[in-house]
């Protein structure tokens, strides 16, 4: 246990090594950024220095601005991401236990899934307006594809003797996809929804700059079209924090949703 | 072999047959198993062992003839029988621990028929018999082979069956390890009166085991004899194995087993 411990401490530190690099290129354009402004390489009010941003972004940070437009794509974000989930996860199961579920509906599937989801929003906004109903729907319609199709391969890769072994104590079929089938998807789904995770944010935000006034995406259109240059960058920037968050937050999420699943693959395989 | 005709079979095979496509993998088939006996069926690879197993389980459907539990027809596996799995790695659930998939047997439909405690202590107690109580927090992947199939019965046990059915489940082990879990399995089959259904390739472990041992030809399987092994219980690794009963019958099993196959 303690050798399985101080083996991670050192991996931690090596990662830590590893990782110079790329932060020392990160850090490098930041500095090239700010330099080719101070030093009037590139002269253009589309072009602050990134200082500026910098400060506008911690204003709008301190200010509430940032509470109030991430708040409401957030919620968006959620809600459609929560719709798509239940629903991808309940027929992803159906398709992938019952043949003729999944014969019914993968003709649909494959129909819908390779359509780009800023092609539908005409039509959505035909149907839905503008309003939330309209994004929300964007959201669940976007992000259901990817978690359908890995709880379908997820299912279908469940072992029968696992499938058997809930037979012999006596359990339903529904007791076996609850119990068994599930739980030993859950690697499966849990990829889908970090996949769907990422374009859901990506779906929240062309919804939002195509139609209404809230949200990050309407926030970084609006300010480029107020001519607000710093604010716009800012609003990026702020944007690629909370797309790295979500997905930090998810992994740990994954991780503690599925300890077992870690230390099961490093022993069968 | 003829029983008392006033002990009825607790699983009866009539004229059973399975049919793969166009591979006939069991031809016609009928024995029985009384209550309390351990049977083992031998017979060499691929000859439809655990086809069979899987039938009297009800785990897959006979082509024609019919299996009986309890004098009632086996459509579905029934309360009172388990079956133990041979791929033990696959049929632990990985995402529990070893209490966890012991309890997953305890509040099991099967166990509910069964009645009976199956709380957490009646876990532990079960764990207790196998030997793996220390272990109970443990994800069985972190356990060896011996010990996982050691959770695997556990898990068969705690839904109080009646008769247990066991396909090659102690073939991928190491040969100690293989000894001490058949002297493990001996134990609680009599001190839980139990009735054992028990697949294998091994004829030694067959004749150590059983009290009657049903040879299977291979495919298409039919019975080739079935012998009686009268050897006195308890037995013991080494007294039995080196006994003159022992070795007779190795003897002429092996011949009638491997010489056929030979032959073939």
């Amino acid at each position: 246990m303690s050798g399985a411990s101080r083996q991670h401490e050192e991996q931690l530190l090596n990662n830590v090594g590893e990782r110079v690099p790329g932060f020392a290129v990160l850090a490098a354009l930041l500095v090239l950024w700010e330099l080719s402004v101070r030093l009037e390489w590139v002269v253009t009010p589309t072009w602050p220095a990134v200082s500026t941003v910098l400060l506008t972004f911690w204003h709008a940070c301190v200010d509430g601005t940032y509470l109030e437009v991430f708040g409401s794509s957030l919620r968006r974000l959620a809600i459609g991401y929560l719709i798509a989930t239940a629903c991808a996860v309940a027929i992803g199961v159906a398709m992938g236990v019952w043949r003729r579920v999944f014969l019914l509906f993968e003709p649909l599937v494959e129909l819908l899934r390779p359509i780009p989801s800023p092609a539908y929003l005409p039509m959505a906004i035909l149907f839905l307006g503008i309003d939330d109903g309209m994004k929300v729907f964007m959201v669940a319609f976007a992000s259901f594809f990817p978690i359908l199709l890995n709880t379908v391969s997820g299912v279908r890769s469940v072992d029968p003797v696992l499938v058997d072994t809930g037979r012999t104590f006596g359990l339903r079929r529904l007791q076996i996809i609850r119990r068994i089938v599930l739980p030993a998807a859950a690697g499966y789904v849990f990829t889908g929804m970090r996949i769907s995770l990422a374009i859901a944010l990506i779906v929240t935000v062309i919804a939002e700059m195509v139609a209404g006034n809230s949200g990050i995406g309407f926030y970084i259109l609006n300010a480029q079209r107020s001519f607000l240059v710093p604010e716009m960058y800012a609003g990026v920037i702020a944007l690629a924090l909370l797309g790295f968050a979500l997905n930090k937050g998810f992994v740990a999420l994954e991780r503690y949703a599925l300890t077992w699943h870690e230390g099961w693959n490093a022993a069968t395989t | 072999m003829k029983w008392d005709v006033d002990v009825r079979p607790e699983i009866a095979v009539e004229g059973v047959g399975k049919v793969f496509g166009a591979f006939t993998a069991i031809e016609d088939l009928s024995f029985e198993v009384p209550k309390g006996r351990f049977i083992s069926l031998l017979g060499p690879s691929g000859c439809g062992k655990s086809t069979i197993l899987r039938m009297l389980a009800g785990l897959a459907a006979p082509t024609r003839g019919a299996v009986s539990f309890k004098g009632a027809p086996v459509l579905e596996p029934p309360p009172g029988m388990v079956y133990v799995f041979q791929q033990y790695t696959k049929s632990l659930f990985p995402w529990l621990t070893v209490l966890g998939n012991v309890e997953f047997g305890a509040r099991s439909p099967h166990a509910a028929r069964a009645g009976g405690r199956t709380g957490r202590e009646e876990c532990m107690e079960t764990l207790r018999l196998v030997g793996l109580e220390a272990h109970a927090a443990s994800y069985p992947w972190q356990l060896s082979g011996g010990m996982q199939q050691r959770v695997a019965i556990a898990r068969a046990l705690v839904a109080r069956p009646e008769v247990l059915l066991m396909d090659e489940p102690f073939s991928a082990l190491d040969a100690l390890t293989r000894e001490s879990l058949q002297d493990l399995l001996l134990r609680l089959w009599s001190e839980l009166a139990l009735t054992v259904v028990f697949v294998t390739h091994d004829i030694a472990e067959a004749i150590y085991l059983s009290d009657e041992i049903v040879v299977l030809s291979s495919a298409p399987s039919r019975i080739l004899t079935r012998v009686s092994v009268e050897i006195a219980r308890p037995r013991e690794q080494l007294a039995t194995r080196e006994s003159a009963q022992f070795l007779a019958h190795r003897r002429s099993l092996y011949q009638l087993v491997v010489g056929r196959e030979q032959a073939a």
